[in-house]
């Protein structure tokens, strides 16, 4: 086995074993992940689920010769989205087991099922109708010529489809500033302030000791 | 994968084993250079401060390393009733994996041929090398993040949830900073970005040069930032955490955390010798291309620098942390960005090689970028000696009304 192996100058057999072997172990982590991240109960360990079956599918995604989708998805999605998750879930204490039991929405739950069912259903549909999910990797040939994928999607991003590009990005700063203005409350500054107010602020803010006279 | 010759025939058996041989080099590599790595900084502080420094175990003390990890293999592995069992026991691993692979990317210098196979001294080439490191970078925050919050009790939390704002925060810096090295080589690849920066009179061609000084000044004020490190160290800030995210870690479990720390020192010097200093780029020697040697020498003054750095500066107060890293350091990278994609734009010449190396505008551009940093620094030095002596004379103000009263 050893020799024929070593034999194999080609490596026709091994390189289709270990193309199949990196589908697998991606498709495998991308389902555990995602019925881990259902499954279980503590939102923090859902979240870790989350990002291996976001590291499943950058490995799809490597395989599919698509390095730079496969290297943003990790640097994005699992470097800040899903670390912003765990910062949310730790800092508002809500890392404890919670009751599932009590249904928050009525009909949540079978609706879940239908909409599953339905999605499923219509994913399988597509894939037997067209290729453009269980077909050749992709249709118009990605990697043929010289560049490299990183190359090839700048020029594509900053010629063809500049226009969408930068529109997306203006929509995002939108969003952030949106956020920003509504979320953060005007704080009057001192000078903004009556001097009662001011008063006011400060004997707030004094320390007063608790008192510890009533204790013996 | 690129330019590596391994690959050249396809993939066998003998190809297998020579890339698992390469992985557990350059996972030996990393480990000891930890151990000598603990030595090297406690000697340099040492040194700095003025002391002898750990001088028992072994030759001038060079073993302490060693008995320092042996003796932690053999104390008590405990784990705190409140602590979240299987996350606490995989957040040194998923802190110290990151780091490990980060080092898989850069490139070594020169080739070697095993049993009729010639193979790059660098594990990996993939095209997109730098978003490798940033990627690896983004990663090492789920180890502090989760030994804080896994250990169930409120300091390592608090140190974990101030790791997690901190990291993220200049993941940004360096993406920028690291963009100005993409810019002027026009590759995302570590062998071909050391490539751009060979030729004669190697320095010359550095990107430090090429990209006028100043995003390296702000690279290497994120990276350590992102190390955690001093500093930038609040995340471990003994006097307010009572020691930070790993305080409730005994045994070999926090000898990972501490193996981590200093395997990120390493790495990310390792990188930024890659990125900024030529990798192994220097002048032969009878001949001989000596990539490795140059490397270890560059790899050693980076280090030798953070040490320094660590035994000089008192650590940053949390807001003036978050400020210079929003406030300046991104306005600053962005700036820097611009400016560097401006001259690649308008550059005539087509980058490397092209001219005398004095007649390229990178040189100008490099000239006023170090003499902004100089000039910096001497304003600063004058500022600190002006209020040092404001200092004096008050006390001496004082002394004097006292003497008279």
């Amino acid at each position: 086995m050893l020799a024929a192996l070593l034999a194999d100058s080609s490596g026709q057999a091994l390189a289709h074993a270990s193309a199949w072997a990196v589908f697998a172990v991606g498709a495998a982590m991308i389902l555990t992940g995602a019925l881990g991240v259902v499954l279980l109960r503590n939102p923090v360990h859902c979240a870790l689920m989350l990002v291996i079956t976001l590291f499943g599918i950058a490995l799809e995604f490597i395989d599919q010769s698509a390095d730079f989708l496969a290297a943003v998805q990790i640097i994005v999605y699992a470097g800040a989205v899903v670390i912003l998750f765990l910062f949310v879930i730790m800092f508002l204490g809500v890392d404890r087991k919670e009751a599932i039991s009590a249904e928050p929405t009525r009909f949540q739950r079978p609706l879940a099922v239908l909409l599953g069912v339905v999605a499923l259903v219509e994913i399988l549909a597509l894939s037997r109708i067209d290729h453009w999910s269980a077909g050749t990797p992709s249709q118009s040939g990605a990697l043929s010529g010289p560049g490299s994928n990183v190359q090839k999607l700048g020029q594509a991003i900053y010629t063809g489809y500049l226009l969408p590009f930068e529109m997306t990005a203006a929509l995002l700063v939108i969003a952030v500033v949106a956020a920003v203005v509504l979320s953060r409350r005007h704080q009057p500054s001192a000078s903004e302030m009556s001097e009662l107010d001011q008063e006011e602020l400060l004997s707030a803010r004094r320390f007063t000791p608790p008192d510890q006279g009533d204790q013996s | 994968m690129g330019s590596d010759p391994l690959f050249a025939n396809g993939l066998n058996l003998a190809v297998w084993l020579i890339l698992l041989g390469k992985v557990l080099v350059i996972f030996l590599i990393v480990l000891l250079s930890v151990l000598f790595m603990v030595m090297y900084e406690r000697k340099a502080v040492a040194y700095l401060g003025v002391r002898y420094g750990p001088n028992r175990a072994g030759p001038k003390g060079w073993l302490q390393s060693l008995a320092d990890g042996t003796k932690l293999l053999f104390k008590e592995a405990f784990t705190p009733r409140n602590a979240d069992k299987a996350v606490y026991k995989a957040a040194p691993y998923l802190m110290l994996v990151p780091i490990m692979v980060a080092f898989s990317i850069v490139p070594i210098g020169g080739r070697i041929t095993i049993a009729h196979h010639t193979t790059e001294l660098q594990l990996a080439d993939p095209q997109w090398g730098i978003l490798f490191l940033l990627m690896t970078s983004g990663l090492a925050v789920y180890g502090v993040i989760l030994a804080g919050w896994a250990s169930g009790s409120k300091y390592p939390l608090l140190g974990s949830v101030r790791a997690s704002a901190q990291m993220v925060s200049y993941e940004a810096v360096l993406g920028l900073t690291t963009a100005t090295v993409v810019l002027v080589t026009g590759s995302l690849s570590t062998s071909t970005i050391v490539a751009a920066q060979s030729g004669h009179w190697s320095f010359v061609h550095w990107n430090l040069i090429h990209t006028a000084v100043i995003p390296f000044i702000l690279f290497s004020i994120a990276i350590t930032a992102e190390m955690t490190r001093a500093p930038f160290d609040l995340v471990e800030a003994e006097e307010e955490l009572s020691g930070g995210y790993n305080l409730e870690y005994s045994s070999i479990d926090f000898a990972w955390f501490y193996l981590a720390e200093y395997a990120a020192l390493v790495t990310n010097s390792a990188i930024i010798v890659t990125l900024w200093f030529g990798g192994p780029n220097g002048p032969t020697i009878d001949g001989h291309s000596v990539g490795p040697l140059w490397f270890t020498v560059k790899v050693l003054v980076v280090l030798y620098i953070f040490v320094w750095i660590r035994a000089t500066l008192p650590r940053f107060r949390y807001d003036q942390l978050m400020d210079l890293g929003w406030k300046r350091l991104i306005p600053a990278s962005l700036i820097m960005l611009m400016v560097v994609a401006g001259f690649q734009a308008t550059s005539t010449s087509g980058g490397n090689g092209a001219g005398h190396w004095l007649a390229q505008r990178e040189w100008g551009l490099a000239a006023v970028g170090g003499a902004f940093v100089l000039g910096a620094l001497l304003w600063r030095a004058i500022d600190v000696g002006r209020q040092a002596s404001e200092v004096e004379e008050a006390r001496e103000s004082r002394l004097s009304l006292e003497r008279e009263s």
